[in-house]
């Protein structure tokens, strides 16, 4: 067990004009750990993620991160071009759209090379190679590799979404509703397979999903926003078994049973 | 050797805040131990928080006074106030836990649920695999079943699969909850066997069993659940 965190997030605040986005929210992630964000639409948790990936500049509050070299970096006050670097390799973001995360126009294998190549893969053979495996290990056939991923399902071009960020490696991985818009036979494979990723590669994740089921099934960790504030924090079994909140309560107890 | 497993003065209540905030007391004043090599049965009628007791020591229930105290390579920790970093590490180094139902996930293979575990403790896939087969033959699931994930199992092939996924890494402390309840004669036998082999090896047990027979054949000691029940009105 590494006795750093990877992560620091303290006392992030974001307000738009005066109206709260999420307020105050601190805490520390752990190399392999995956934590879930869960809340109702409006509760502030796509606000969370963005600021803490640095897609949003916060109010006030820091996010360190543990850079390979073992030191911490204020992410806010690094330079645009370092960050952007860090963003491209040692993290990922998975987007609830793949759309947002994918370049339609451009092959499978183009989406998963050009994250090679912007750490300095030149080869054509070998980018081409991994990106193959990597497509296999997300459940695409190799013959797509050079179909564009418009002409893809969603659950296809999430998958492909997925492969084009693992492709580098990163440690922490971002993910915004990931399985959002699929239907429920897609979402338990896409679930399994990002589980058995996260596992096998030993990443940490952040998850932000109003689902609880995928919370239950990806996440160690998990926080429930609302109103912009985290009202309730613990280990993932524990908050869904004995919610102590009144508002966890009503969404444990709202979800239906089949 | 120290005792793995003490707990003391432990309460735990519900409050329903969608029923008003009414305050559902479970248990109070939980006191007892359980040694390394013996297997402690809690005791009583249903309904009286025998399972509830067994979830906090898990950490998957919350304890609202009181430590649990789990001591392992000689150092003590109270999972009532451990942090979720140090329970999950517990759970995966020190605490099996039988439950009652299988939580299925969907498209994994029953032999890799049982093998989970020891994957998670650095065991090698193939090496894990082999050791959950062995854990499934032993108890008789049909082997066209050890390849489909359990979700489709009947009540008691789902059991057996939660009875091999706790059994098959060799954590000091073991918590079974009803782990024979869906179980025929012979399966029963074999549950019964390996809490023995656990006995043998110094495994701590605390388990809830209904059924009389196996009780008798594993118990060294009833703890009454009846004991800790809350008997004043809770404000």
């Amino acid at each position: 067990m590494s006795d750093h965190p990877l992560l620091r997030v303290n006392a992030i605040t974001k307000y738009y004009g005066s109206r709260v986005g999420c307020t105050d929210v601190s805490f520390n992630l752990w190399p392999g750990e995956v934590l879930a964000i869960v809340g109702e639409s409006g509760s502030g948790k796509t606000t969370l993620l963005n600021a803490i990936s640095t897609n949003l500049m916060p109010t006030s509050g820091t996010v360190e991160y543990r850079m390979r070299d073992g030191q911490f970096r204020d992410l806010y006050r690094m330079g645009e071009a370092e960050r952007r670097f860090l963003m491209r390799t040692d993290w990922g973001f998975v987007h609830q759209n793949p759309a947002d995360g994918l370049r339609m126009t451009v092959s499978a294998g183009a989406n998963v090379g050009e994250r090679l190549m912007a750490i300095g893969n030149r080869h054509y053979g070998n980018i081409r190679q991994e990106a193959t495996q990597w497509l296999g290990r997300v459940e695409i056939d190799a013959d797509r590799i050079d179909d564009q991923p418009r002409d893809f399902s969603g659950g296809m071009r999430q998958r492909l979404q997925i492969a084009r960020n693992l492709v580098t490696g990163p440690r922490l991985v971002f993910m915004d509703e990931p399985t959002g818009g699929l239907d429920v036979s897609v979402q338990a494979r896409l679930l399994d397979l990002v589980r058995g990723l996260v596992n096998d590669l030993g990443l940490s994740a952040i998850v932000v999903t109003h689902d609880l089921a995928v919370a239950r099934l990806l996440s160690h960790r998990m926080m429930v926003m609302k109103e912009g504030r985290v009202i309730e924090h613990g280990l993932t079994d524990r908050v869904l078994d004995d919610p102590r909140e009144p508002y966890t309560q009503l969404l444990v107890s709202s979800i239906l049973q089949v | 050797m120290p005792t793995p497993l003490v707990v003391s003065e432990v309460a735990k209540s519900f409050t329903m805040h969608l029923r008003d905030g009414i305050q559902l007391p479970v248990v109070e004043n939980v006191t007892f131990a359980v040694a390394a090599g013996e297997c402690a049965v809690l005791g009583g009628p249903s309904g009286i928080g025998k399972s509830s007791i067994l979830k906090m020591l898990y950490g998957n229930y919350g304890v609202d006074a009181g430590q649990i105290l789990i001591t392992h390579d000689q150092e003590t920790v109270d999972i009532a106030s451990a942090d979720p970093r140090t329970v999950l590490a517990l759970r995966r180094d020190v605490i099996g836990y039988v439950s009652q139902f299988l939580r299925t996930v969907p498209r994994v293979a029953a032999v890799d649920v049982v093998a989970e575990p020891l994957v998670a403790r650095g065991v090698s896939h193939g090496k894990a695999r082999a050791r959950a087969v062995e854990l499934l033959e032993k108890l008789n699931l049909p082997e066209r079943l050890w390849s489909l994930p359990p979700a489709t199992f009947s009540g008691g092939e789902q059991q057996r699969v939660n009875i091999a996924r706790g059994f098959i890494t060799d954590h000091p402390l073991l918590l079974l909850d009803e782990p024979t309840a869906s179980l025929d004669a012979a399966n029963r036998a074999v549950v019964v066997e390996l809490i023995r082999a656990k006995k043998a090896a110094g495994v701590a047990l605390l388990g809830i069993f209904h059924d009389n027979d196996v009780r008798a054949e594993i118990a060294d000691r009833i703890i009454d659940v009846s004991g800790f029940r809350v008997t004043r009105d809770a404000a």
